[in-house]
């Protein structure tokens, strides 16, 4: 059971007194209904494993969202909070999967008007020639606006070895939207966490800039369990017992591997694995096929996976 | 004389709010929004300058608005209209188009008569303010 994110205390204290004197006072709950921000934080809490510290920090900023609409209905004005964020974590810990998802809580209540995402890296900012930077990045953020920009990889737009790059215009013009137009758009950068450091670092005006520094933890054992079995659900797969054992034996032994990419290897371990099934059932040639043998995939589906061989083979072999 | 040409024309100047709401009518329909501005707002100079380029793609009023405010700073005392088109297969062409911003004198056109092959009359027309040369009118 789900418990509800915003506790409100003084409302059964109201509900109590009924005094005709008593002070103008707003229901939370009823904010609450009328904005589907409880709806949406749910199937955050249901669709995503883990990020605790994440999912923590969109509570948060629900809750000032919210608590600004109920001060604004007292004429109190402390104008638009900054909500311009920094996704940090390694590939794989569901960053992309947030920022839409932060679009959403967004325009759930009603901070942004349009609650679309446009998602862009370099390329699509930076221009090839002198004065091609402006324009472009100019139209990508008109695109975004009343909406989220969300920028994967943002430290490759500042390239310190070479001194002519355009990527410090697009810097520019994207700082200065951010700081005049706030209320039009919000503007998520992702990257690896080293790396982002080091983009701030050289940009001290991004970063402080930015109220909302998130880390991306990386994801336990049994929570990569957890989204392999939500993933098969969502294709409508299942694995039997022995076929968990064996996921379960796999994760341990893929994440000693290099190149480990949290959710992404999952999902194409699970691609793959649909591939040795599909390919299982058609060697077969069983005459009548059940739909339990079309959705059970079964452990040596996964058991041929080559980070088995590797393991048994010693360490010698890489990828 | 003031101009009439496009939606609205016979209408107040809109405001920046009803623009807004115009752009989002358009925005809602699929339709892209696009800036044009002259100093030369003769009836048969159907092209006026562009101002950028027509913006496809967007979701929201605001990303036009400060480009409209952007070429009303640049080009303060000239025509500027925002055009609707719509890239409907068959359609292809403007929904709406209407005046953002003009010039606060308009001092008209002058009806031009010409006397030519066997006493016929022709007429044409003249902005007074074409008299000057390009970027000093109005």
């Amino acid at each position: 059971m789900i418990q509800p994110y915003f506790q409100a205390p003084e409302a059964e204290d109201a509900k109590q007194a009924p005094d005709p004197h008593a002070e103008p006072s707003v229901e939370i709950e009823a904010v609450l209904r009328e904005s589907r921000v409880e709806e949406v934080l749910e199937r955050l809490e249901r669709e995503l494993v883990g990020l605790r510290p994440v999912k923590t920090r969109i509570k948060e900023i629900a809750a000032l969202l919210l608590v600004d609409k109920l001060r604004r209905q007292f004429g109190l004005n402390a104008g638009p909070p900054s909500l311009h964020m920094c996704f940090t974590g390694n590939p794989g810990t569901g960053k992309t999967t947030v920022a839409l998802r932060m679009a959403e809580i967004l325009h759930a209540l009603g901070y942004s008007r349009k609650g679309h995402l446009v998602a862009v890296t370099r390329d699509d900012l930076v221009g090839q020639y002198i004065g091609h930077t402006a324009p472009k990045t100019r139209e990508v953020l008109k695109r975004a606006m009343g909406g989220v920009l969300f920028i994967d990889e943002a430290y490759y737009l500042y390239k310190p070895e070479n001194e002519r790059d355009y990527g410090q215009e697009a810097i520019e013009i994207l700082l200065q939207v951010m700081e005049n137009q706030r209320d039009d758009l919000v503007v998520i950068l992702a990257g690896y966490k080293d790396r982002m450091q080091r983009f701030f670092e050289s940009n001290p005006g991004m970063s402080s800039r930015i109220a909302h520094h998130i880390d991306f933890p990386d994801y336990a054992e049994d929570e990569l369990l957890a989204i392999a079995e939500l993933m098969l659900t969502e294709m409508q797969y299942r694995l039997d017992e022995k076929a968990k054992r064996t996921l379960v034996e796999y994760i341990a032994l893929r994440r000693q591997q290099p190149h480990f990419a949290n959710a992404r290897s999952i999902r194409n371990a699970l691609d793959r694995a649909r591939l040795r099934h599909a390919n299982r059932l058609f060697a077969s040639r069983k005459g009548a096929l059940t739909r339990e043998d079309l959705i059970t995939i079964a452990a040596e589906d996964i058991r041929a996976s080559r980070v088995f061989q590797n393991a048994r083979g010693g360490k010698s072999h890489e990828s | 004389m003031r101009l009439t040409q496009g939606t609205f024309s016979f209408l107040p100047d809109l405001s920046d709010e009803q623009i807004r709401a115009q752009i989002e009518y358009c925005l809602t329909n699929g339709w892209a929004v696009s800036l044009e501005h002259t100093d030369d707002p003769h009836p048969r100079n159907t092209y006026w300058e562009m101002y950028g380029n027509p913006m496809f793609d967007l979701k929201d009023a605001a990303g036009i608005m400060a480009e409209l405010q952007a070429c009303r700073k640049t080009f303060p005392r000239h025509y500027i209209k925002l055009n609707a088109f719509d890239s409907t297969r068959g359609v292809e062409s403007l929904r709406l188009s209407f005046i953002a911003q003009r010039p606060a004198q308009e001092p008209g056109f002058m009806l031009l008569r010409e006397e030519s092959k066997g006493r016929t009359q022709r007429y044409t027309l003249r902005a007074y303010a074409t008299d000057r040369p390009e970027g000093q009118r109005y």
